[in-house]
């Protein structure tokens, strides 16, 4: 059976290099199909598909405004600046933040775009409206703009797209400009309603189809029992008490059309060519059925009388949840690669096929007679069978990978409640459904942790100013929303359930004026507030902005070339350093000895001071060293144009790095501050000097890899005593050869630094490098810093925090001391249940991050998070976040592997799997043997295990440097979760013809939207282009066969020939398809912090197998196929 | 009635013993407020790291004594603990004899004798474990207290 299947699903690397058209892969995947009695499939499998499609898409969006509702919140309490504005006793002012990338450019692009998104917005907005006036009129706002997108309707995408911006929107600035527009709109939105609310519709449509039964099981059970629930809450909220209930209104009119919308989605995919036809079938079929069950679902969408009709809107939801759809049809195994979203490709892969309506029917009849009643809006179902239905078989499912990114899935909180949860963007639980007791916790084993990312860039954020800071008396926890208030006088702690009175200035509210309303001030409304702090959170007067940099100047430094571009990057921004008028600066060089640079204001030109004497070092002008950077600021820029100059052609190889950051300690130790040290070499002399440990020998084994853990304390000391003075050192190491980085790296890790590695980094030699390191430490200078920062955690009594994963010092059981914050490092907390939960339904968990900003403020930033508790294994299961789960498990996995070993941890991650899955598998009963189900929450947990264990943290290549293994350790502890999934699981997109269907607008820019697809390489074709997205690094794949139009228009080649190896970025040509390609990865690249680097990957190319490494689903040279991983799990767990 | 060496032994080993009561407290105590946030770990194991040398010293130093007395039965009760401590001190205590034992393997890179690290004590785990440890250690000293006074008695009666 392997033989067959392996061929099929983990395509070895030479076929998909030479990737057979889609039709020829057809054979080679109907056997795996055939299992589950496919051939009758292909036909009603195609014809079905087209609905899954609509569900699917729907699905995106709706997550999304889940997901990203809460980010929206404050936004856009935020963005009423009018509203906030300072009156009576506490002045509230609503403050940007920094934003990712502050170009107006960006700014203008989100206006344009945000119409778009409103729809979704709108539903999450609805629950938060109720509680005050301005809330509401943001509320009205949005449906103005959902209008402006008319062309959403022809475009293929639409869902995905808006996903996209949503994503984007968190991070981008919204403007007033929009709260403006907002106006208009109440009327527009019932003239143009099917726009704005396509999405709802395209769920609608889909879910009307089959999964009625559903959502007449959900919505008697209520929200608690599924995560889904939530967002179907969410909508009825807005249907009953949100004036505009446009989603019904829309609904029934534009169902049909949203049909033809969504059918381009399953097109989408490589196979645009059979497109036409198949979308006219769906319209047709879908329409009747789709659009009869949609307008009742409109006219009554609250959970009204008739079964059918309840089902129907509840389902929106549970499909909106991610997957759920998947969830309809999974109740077959079988049957469920059809539904699934991505069964948008299996059916392209499968054939010219054409969708037919019917896969719904089929599978009731091949199985499941419960099903085809539904269909008929006949039956209900009870909870139970809803969970049921919920299993995936993984070995028959093929094409488990959704087009959209997956959101993180909903809790069964009630929609109040969870729309005011803190977005998931900024805190997430790895269980959204927190299991009662220890016991049931270690029933469902999955990993519990909260993975949190507090300092991200947002947009917009409620900073309040006021006198006294509201808190709990017993266990200091911040006033937050999920608090409940007695008689207006006192409030309930959420997380000890003291009761405490509440302050009177408390009882004014500055939006509103009024008095005696303190449940609607903006502390008690939205979950991510920022308090302007008293002196009562300093232990001693605010420090100013400090930043030391320490250069590598030995005769290697100096070869690669860095400091020339250091230095100017430094010059260029030099300005924007982050700080006021006390900013202090100061530089160190080092190569055998230290350069000390006196910048001391009313010199001349900068002096140098040479200490050789480096076993005990000394200062020698203590004052003169760190200075105010605008008193001094000729002398600084006067010594930056000097310094790369100053020791070209130097004779000295040794580095003295140890000493060099003793002198640098004493420097900082009065103020605190940021340390930035630039290495190019393993320590050589003085204290801190290193070995090389790096054993060619040993890398051939996985048992055998050592040296994951330092080399000696030295670095760790010296973290230590920086932290305990408020000093951070980030490491920047630049280097061809061995480092140890492993022992280098302590020095941030327990400072609260970052890293930064650049592997064979030269200034000629390695473009791509050059171009990282610039974009680099462009942003690293100028983004937001906090500094002398400690993030407390503090959860509901009964849970404890049990280890802390990321860059920090832990100086309690819940107090992370950070001497610096910086907005992209993330941190991950592994929890356990102490006591039952029994008491509370609830529970929370609260990250509160005390800074000092570059202005000299002191601030707290506090993120709360509520999550309900369930005494259930179905209802952990559906609630399980795999996504965080995974990033969990991949910081867990780091320690494990330094702890022990690189094997033991390999093994660790498997176990996590293969126990997961069959303790679900022990849930059910009567299963044959040789299934092997995951529930729908879990559906990808395999992938993304397989996919880490690929990782060059965990990989067992050969040609994984220790160097390289151990950074990638580091950035899987560090990186925040959003960044992390991506690495781990790359994204592909097919762009050789990217349409402007679906697309989204920013600014005067459209940005197309492609799909996602699987990160096999069949789905390669030689006459197609594709990009895969790795965070750190984008690949471009062109085909052999690729039209020459494609590099004629695009790379600005004339065939594909003569398009260069090291081509490194996308040259802007005055062609459709350019600007089409151009705009959207300049899109993704906006998206996330540090530039990624573009590389063209030919057949010939170097980065080729780079390239084909990352493509998790196929058997590499030491690692499994997914197949046969799904194959190996499925061996343990029949054992 | 006569003073022997083995009563010898018995009264310093009581004496000592006291001692290691005394130490065994103050690891309670130390990880306590480890635990309820009163001290900073880096602080904490500053204190603890110096007393784990000792400690070990302390115990084998009577260990040998009680072998020198030939007072095998003491000396039995006593392996166990004896050898924890070798399996678990670094070293610098045990050379590398001990290397490839498992206990050393795990304590963190250290530059100084002892067993906490700083970054990893706050670990729910360590911390649990430490605290065990603790209790253990007291009760076993007080036990052996006890124990070491009838065993002087016994031997100052018998002789």
């Amino acid at each position: 059976m392997q033989q067959p299947l392996s061929s099929g699903h983990g395509a070895s690397l030479p076929n998909s290099s030479t990737a057979p058209g889609r039709h020829q892969q057809v054979p080679s995947k109907a056997p795996l199909r055939s299992t589950a009695g496919h051939c009758d499939f292909i036909t009603y499998q195609n014809s079905y598909q087209v609905p899954v499609q609509n569900i699917i898409r729907p699905v995106c969006p709706t997550s999304l405004d889940n997901t990203q509702g809460s980010g929206q919140t404050y936004s856009t309490l935020s963005m009423d600046s009018s509203l906030i504005a300072p009156r009576g006793p506490n002045m509230i002012t609503a403050t940007p933040v920094q934003s990712f990338v502050d170009t107006s450019q960006q700014a203008s692009y989100i206006t344009e775009h945000y119409p778009s998104q409103v729809p979704y917005i709108v539903p999450s907005q609805s629950t938060t409206q109720v509680l005050s006036t301005h809330s509401a009129s943001i509320n009205h706002a949005y449906p103005g703009f959902s209008y402006q997108p008319t062309s959403v309707f022809n475009t293929q995408h639409n869902a995905p797209l808006n996903l996209q911006n949503l994503h984007f929107a968190t991070s981008q600035p919204l403007f007033n400009a929009m709260s403006c527009q907002t106006k208009i709109l109440p009327k527009s939105e019932q003239e143009h309603p099917p726009a704005s609310f396509q999405p709802y519709h395209a769920g609608n449509t889909g879910t009307s189809w089959q999964p009625l039964a559903r959502t007449s099981v959900k919505k008697p059970a209520g929200f608690t029992t599924k995560p889904v629930a939530l967002s179907s809450t969410a909508r009825s909220d807005m249907s009953a008490g949100f004036p505009f209930s446009m989603p019904h209104q829309i609904k029934p009119s534009y169902s049909p059309s949203m049909t033809n919308v969504a059918k381009p989605p399953v097109s989408v995919a490589p196979l645009a060519q059979w497109l036409p036809p198949s979308t006219e079938r769906l319209t047709s079929a879908t329409a009747s059925p789709a659009s009869a069950s949609k307008v009742q679902d409109g006219v009554d969408s609250s959970s009204s009388s008739s079964s059918s009709t309840n089902a129907s809107l509840p389902n929106n939801y549970d499909s909106l949840e991610g997957g759920s759809n998947q969830d309809l049809s999974s109740s077959v195994t079988e049957a469920r690669a059809p539904f699934d979203p991505s069964s948008l490709m299996t059916t392209k892969q499968s054939g010219d096929v054409h969708p037919n309506l019917q896969p719904v029917y089929l599978k009731p009849s091949s199985k499941v007679n419960h099903l085809s009643s539904s269909m008929k809006g006949l039956f209900f179902q009870n909870k139970q069978q809803a969970e049921a239905r919920k299993q995936i078989n993984l070995l028959q499912e093929r094409n488990i990978l959704p087009p959209v990114p997956i959101q993180c899935p909903q809790s069964n909180l009630s929609p109040e409640l969870r729309n005011l949860n803190c977005s998931p963007d900024l805190f997430r639980c790895t269980l959204m459904n927190v299991p009662q007791t220890q016991a049931l916790l270690n029933k469902v084993k999955l990993p519990f942790g909260l993975l949190l990312h507090p300092f991200r860039d947002l947009t917009h954020l409620p900073v309040i100013t006021s006198s006294t800071i509201v808190r709990c008396q017993s266990c200091r926890t911040y006033i937050n929303p999920f608090v409940s208030f007695f008689d207006q006088r006192r409030w309930k702690c959420n997380l000890c359930y003291r009761v405490n009175d509440v302050p009177e200035e408390f009882m004014y509210n500055p939006l509103t004026h009024s008095y005696g309303e303190p449940h609607k001030r903006p502390e008690v409304q939205t979950a991510t507030v920022e308090f302007i702090a008293s002196s009562d959170y300093m232990l001693r007067p605010p420090q100013p902005a400090v930043y030391l940099f320490v250069f590598d100047v030995s005769h290697n430094a100096m070869e690669s070339g860095y400091l020339n571009i250091c230095c100017q990057s430094l010059l260029e921004n030099v300005d924007k350093l982050p700080g006021d008028s006390r900013t202090k600066i100061g530089f160190i060089t080092f190569d055998n000895t230290l350069h000390f640079f006196n910048l001391q204001e009313g010199l001349s030109q900068p002096q140098m001071l040479i200490v050789s004497e480096i076993e005990d070092i000394f200062i020698p002008t203590p004052d003169s060293l760190m200075v105010n950077l605008h008193e001094s600021k000729e002398l600084v820029k006067d010594l930056l144009k000097m310094l790369p100059a100053m020791f070209t052609g130097t004779r000295e190889t040794n580095s003295a790095l140890g000493p060099a950051l003793q002198a640098a300690f004493k420097l900082m130790s009065t103020t605190g501050g940021r340390i930035s040290v630039f290495q190019t070499q393993r320590p050589s002399i003085g204290v801190g000097q290193l070995f090389s440990r790096e054993d060619p020998k040993q890398q051939s084994t996985i048992k055998g890899l050592q040296h994951l853990g330092p080399a000696t304390d030295f670095y760790k000391k010296f973290a230590l005593d920086c932290s305990s003075q408020q000093v951070a050192v980030d490491l920047f190491l630049l280097s061809g050869q061995y480092c140890d980085l492993a022992s280098l790296a302590c020095m941030s890790k327990y400072s609260a630094g970052s890293v930064f590695y650049y592997p064979s980094f030269h200034h000629i030699h390695n473009p791509t490098q050059v171009e990282k390191f610039q974009k680099d430490l462009k942003r690293y200078l100028i983004r937001k810093i906090g500094f002398e920062a400690v993030l407390r955690i503090r959860c509901t009594k009964g849970l404890s925090i049990h280890t802390f994963h990321g860059n920090f010092f832990v100086r309690s059981t819940d107090l992370l001391s950070l001497a610096n914050i910086n907005p992209d490092s993330g941190f991950a907390v592994q929890i356990s249940i102490e006591e039952s939960l029994s008491e509370s339904s609830v529970v929370c968990f609260q990250a509160a991050l005390l800074y000092t900003s570059s202005k000299g403020e002191r601030r707290i930033r506090v993120h709360t998070l509520s999550l309900p508790v369930v005494n259930s294994v179905a209802a952990v299961y559906t609630g399980a976040d795999v996504q965080a789960i995974t990033c969990l498990l991949a910081t867990m996995a780091v320690d494990r592997s330094i702890s022990s070993s690189l094997s033991d941890a390999r093994d660790a991650l498997v176990n996590a799997v293969v126990d997961s899955l069959s303790a679900y598998r022990s849930t059910i009963s009567n299963l044959q043997k040789s299934v092997l189900v995951a529930p729908n929450s879990l559906r990808l947990f395999a992938l993304y295990i397989l996919a880490l264990l690929k990782q060059e943290a965990f990989g067992t290549g050969l040609s994984i440097r220790l160097d390289e293994r151990v950074f990638s350790m580091c950035e899987m502890k560090t990186r925040p979760f959003v960044h992390l999934i991506l690495m781990i699981h790359p994204h592909l997109y097919r762009i050789d013809h990217l349409s402007d269907e679906g697309s989204i607008t920013v600014g005067d820019k459209t940005i197309p939207q492609p799909p996602i697809i699987q990160l096999s390489a069949e789905n390669l074709s030689q006459d197609g282009a594709f990009l895969m997205d790795c965070f750190s690094v984008m690949y471009l794949w062109i085909g052999k066969n690729c039209t020459n139009s494609f590099s004629n228009e695009v790379l600005g080649f004339s065939n594909w020939d003569s398009v260069p190896q090291n081509l490194d970025r996308l040259p802007e040509l005055n062609t459709l398809l350019s600007r089409r390609v151009t705009s959207f990865v300049s899109w993704l690249q906006d998206s996330r912090p540090f530039l990624s680097i573009l590389r063209v990957v030919k057949d010939d190319a170097p980065f080729k197998a780079n390239f084909f490494q990352r493509f998790v689903e196929d058997r590499a040279e030491f690692a499994l196929s997914y197949y046969e991983f799904l194959l190996h799990i499925q061996q343990h767990i029949s054992k | 009635m006569a003073f022997t060496f083995a009563a010898f032994c018995y009264m310093l080993a009581l004496l000592l013993t006291a001692a290691l009561i005394f130490f065994a407290i103050w690891h309670i105590i130390a990880f306590d407020e480890l635990k309820t946030d009163y001290k900073n770990p880096i602080d904490q194991c500053n204190t603890l790291n110096p007393l784990v040398l000792p400690e070990y010293l302390i115990h084998a130093f009577f260990c040998v004594m009680f072998l020198c007395a030939s007072e095998w039965l003491t000396l039995g009760l006593n392996m166990p603990l004896l050898g924890y401590h070798i399996w678990s001190s670094p070293q610098i205590f045990l050379g590398v004899l001990i290397v490839s034992v498992s206990r050393y393997m795990t304590r963190p890179v250290m530059s100084v004798p002892g067993l906490y690290d700083p970054t990893t004590i706050m670990n729910a785990d360590i911390l649990a474990y430490c605290q065990k440890e603790g209790w253990c250690k007291l009760a076993f000293y007080l036990l052996s207290f006890f124990y070491y006074l009838y065993g002087m008695i016994y031997v100052l009666v018998s002789s």
